[in-house]
């Protein structure tokens, strides 16, 4: 019951993503006879290796009560390239121009100043598509953990405390205190790019009012007393995480989420996003998952 | 232009209530004066009184204002009682005269009035209590009869409906001087009282559906009249703004309070609805001298009427109350939130199993039946 209302109040609310980079048109072919005009591929900022420490994102329960999610290290092997900035409404324009991206809300300006929002998961990985073909690169979106590792102390590792695992209620009580608590910080109207600064790692705009989808599908998760893991995790990649000033579940398709009617406290402002660029050897991981989450939307929805 | 037309609309209604007999007649009856407060809090009040009626005195200031109704930042030039939108709650006992001071100040562009629901003859007290802007009236009426009752602005004409969905419009609570009853005729008692006023907002679009906004009431008036004519309101709100009765201003209660809530829409109906829990005594119509429905799902809110509900929370968590055109109330705002603490109990309600991946034999056993009705088809 709590889970099965919890779920439905973060399809209800979840937020998402979208951002822009400074992509630069460029006069350089990539093979003429395909009729298609290249461009250079955004600015990125390249990561090292390392690792990060967080809550894993998802809902856990340890003896069939919610449980505060386990606190894990993830490693980064690869280099980490990021855009540095979020994808602009300009630069998403471009792939509706080319046919192969949905058209912006209507009423939304595709300005070069301001980030691509009400941009769903399915846009984001659009453009991603579309972007790899005219750059000849391979763009994805971030998983969770490489987005917690690239916004570094912009990352809210926020989790909910164990509270008394007999009364459901506490821990809805927590939640809607800790959502509520922040949702006046938040406005809704994009600001211009660069207006939330740099973080350590020199990406701008992390976890300002946009939130950014990543590739990381919802999951539930039993687990035991140590935190780990209990059989095997029930997986919906028709609901991806969104970062941003807190980590948010959306359902793919949902371009804009608003809060009302269920017990939420405050969702995402705006859904946009920025990609990673990834090597070759990535590539069929990347595949491979879209492939599953469309199966799995197909399935769950 | 339009403001100047309007305002010569007022001055030829003012002209109707200075020809009407004056009321100087003195009552010898203790007076009371009561200070609002703003929605959804109801000013301290006795549930049920051993007193005798009394002339309770309140004060209305009409303020002209910009108003923020959502979290997009979309501003309207609203017209409140008092500031807020709904007006406050006002709170008298059957029998009690009610003696409203209304001003409306000198700043304002437009002339106001109040129709009370709950009072007799005038059009409501609408036809004694028209003011121009620097202008104040004071207007008294008999509360003869019981319940919960919308008031509205209602300056006649294209203007009242104008004013009402701008904001103009409240609810006055008339209790039996004994107090609540059920339908047995026992007393029954609240903790607390919340009052929801629903709002309709009609807000122009541009081209680009995107909400305009305009320099002055006037400039404002022929888009919004369109907007209105089309039915569609673009906001369905509870205290003028989405969002305005959840987070950190959702309301509040615990296990085992009874809490009144009352709910006014003065132009389009409505369909409260607890989600999690339940009406136990609901005076649907509004009317306290007819018995409260009891144990409701959902109650329906005639469109310039205001109900009541009496509830008793049971259970502790975040409850939504909304109205269930659950269209409106995701989609156009109409949702508040409740935050009630306590402890849960179990009987009541309990996840027996948490969720968890289907097991094997669960699944081979649903398989069946659906492939053999696809084989049937």
């Amino acid at each position: 019951m709590s889970f099965g209302l919890k779920f439905k109040c973060a399809l209800a609310a979840a937020g998402g993503v979208a951002a822009s980079l400074g992509i630069m048109l460029a006069s350089v072919a990539n093979g003429p006879d395909r009729g298609i005009t290249a461009i250079a591929g955004p600015l990125v900022v390249e990561l090292q290796p390392g690792s990060v420490r967080y809550h894993a994102a998802g809902d856990f329960s340890r003896n069939g009560r919610p449980a505060s999610p386990p606190k894990t290290t993830v490693s980064i092997r690869q280099p980490l390239v990021i855009m540095k900035y979020q994808v602009t409404a300009a630069e998403y324009q471009r792939c509706v121009e080319g046919h192969a991206c949905s058209p912006l809300d209507p009423g939304t300006t595709p300005a070069s100043d301001r980030p691509a929002v009400k941009i769903s998961w399915r846009d984001a990985n659009s453009y991603a598509d579309w972007l790899s073909a005219r750059t000849g690169a391979l763009y994805r979106l971030p998983t969770d953990e490489e987005w917690a590792y690239a916004a570094a102390s912009r990352f809210q590792d926020e989790a909910l405390p164990d509270v008394d695992g007999g009364d459901p209620a506490q821990l809805w009580l927590a939640r809607y205190e800790m959502e509520s608590s922040r949702e006046g910080l938040i406005e809704k109207e994009p600001r211009s790019i660069g207006s939330y600064g740099a973080n350590e790692n020199g990406l701008i705009d992390l976890a300002g009012n946009v939130w950014e989808w990543t590739s990381t599908c919802f999951v539930r998760q039993a687990i035991d007393a140590n935190g780990q893991p209990i059989g095997t995790a029930t997986t919906n990649c028709g609901v991806r995480v969104a970062e941003g000033r807190h980590r948010a579940y959306v359902p793919e398709f949902v371009r804009d989420v608003r809060s009302g009617g269920c017990m939420t406290g405050a969702p995402p402002a705006n859904l946009g996003f920025r990609l990673v660029r990834d090597g070759s050897r990535d590539r069929l991981r990347s595949l491979v998952e879209s492939v599953q989450g469309f199966l799995s939307s197909v399935l769950v929805l | 232009m339009i403001v100047r037309k309007i305002q010569t609309m007022g001055i030829a209604l003012s002209a109707l209530v200075f020809s009407a007999p004056a009321l100087t007649q003195d009552l010898n009856l203790p007076r009371e004066k009561v200070e609002l407060v703003a929605p959804p809090f109801v000013h301290p009040h006795e549930q049920a009184t051993e007193q005798g009626p009394r002339i309770v005195e309140f004060k209305l200031v009409a303020e002209e204002k910009q108003f923020v109704i959502d979290g997009e930042g979309t501003k309207i030039h609203a017209m409140t009682f008092n500031g807020s939108i709904p007006g406050p709650l006002m709170v008298v006992h059957e029998g009690d005269y009610v003696e409203l001071t209304l001003v409306n100040p000198a700043e304002n562009s437009m002339p106001h009035n109040i129709d009370f629901h709950a009072a007799t003859g005038a059009l409501g007290g609408g036809g004694l209590s028209l003011v121009n802007p620097g202008e104040q009236v004071v207007l008294r009426w008999k509360a003869d009869r019981s319940g919960v009752f919308v008031y509205h602005c209602a300056p006649g004409g294209p203007m009242t409906p104008w004013h009402v969905v701008s904001g103009m419009r409240g609810a006055i609570m008339v209790l039996p001087r004994d107090g609540l009853r059920d339908g047995a005729g026992n007393p029954l008692q609240y903790d607390r009282a919340y009052y929801i006023g629903e709002n309709d907002f009609y807000v122009p679009r541009d081209k680009d559906g995107k909400f305009k906004s305009y320099a002055s009431w006037g400039d404002a008036y022929a888009d919004a009249v369109s907007a209105m004519r089309s039915l569609t309101p673009t906001h369905v709100v509870f205290n003028g703004k989405v969002g305005a009765l959840t987070g950190q201003n959702a309301l509040t209660s615990k296990v085992g309070e009874a809490v009144l809530i009352v709910h006014s829409q003065a132009n389009r109906d409505s369909r409260p609805h607890l989600i999690g829990g339940h009406g136990d005594f609901v005076w649907e119509t509004g009317k306290f001298s007819n018995r409260p429905e009891t144990n409701l799902e959902t109650w329906f809110i005639r469109g310039g009427s205001a109900g009541a509900a009496l509830y008793r929370f049971r259970q502790p968590g975040i409850y939504a109350y909304l109205t269930h055109n659950l269209i409106e109330a995701v989609e156009l705002g109409a949702t508040a939130h409740f935050k009630v603490d306590g402890t849960w109990n179990d009987d009541l309600m309990t996840q027996v199993k948490a969720p968890e991946a289907i097991p094997p034999n669960v699944r081979g056993e649903r398989e069946h039946p659906v492939q053999s009705a696809r084989q049937r088809n």
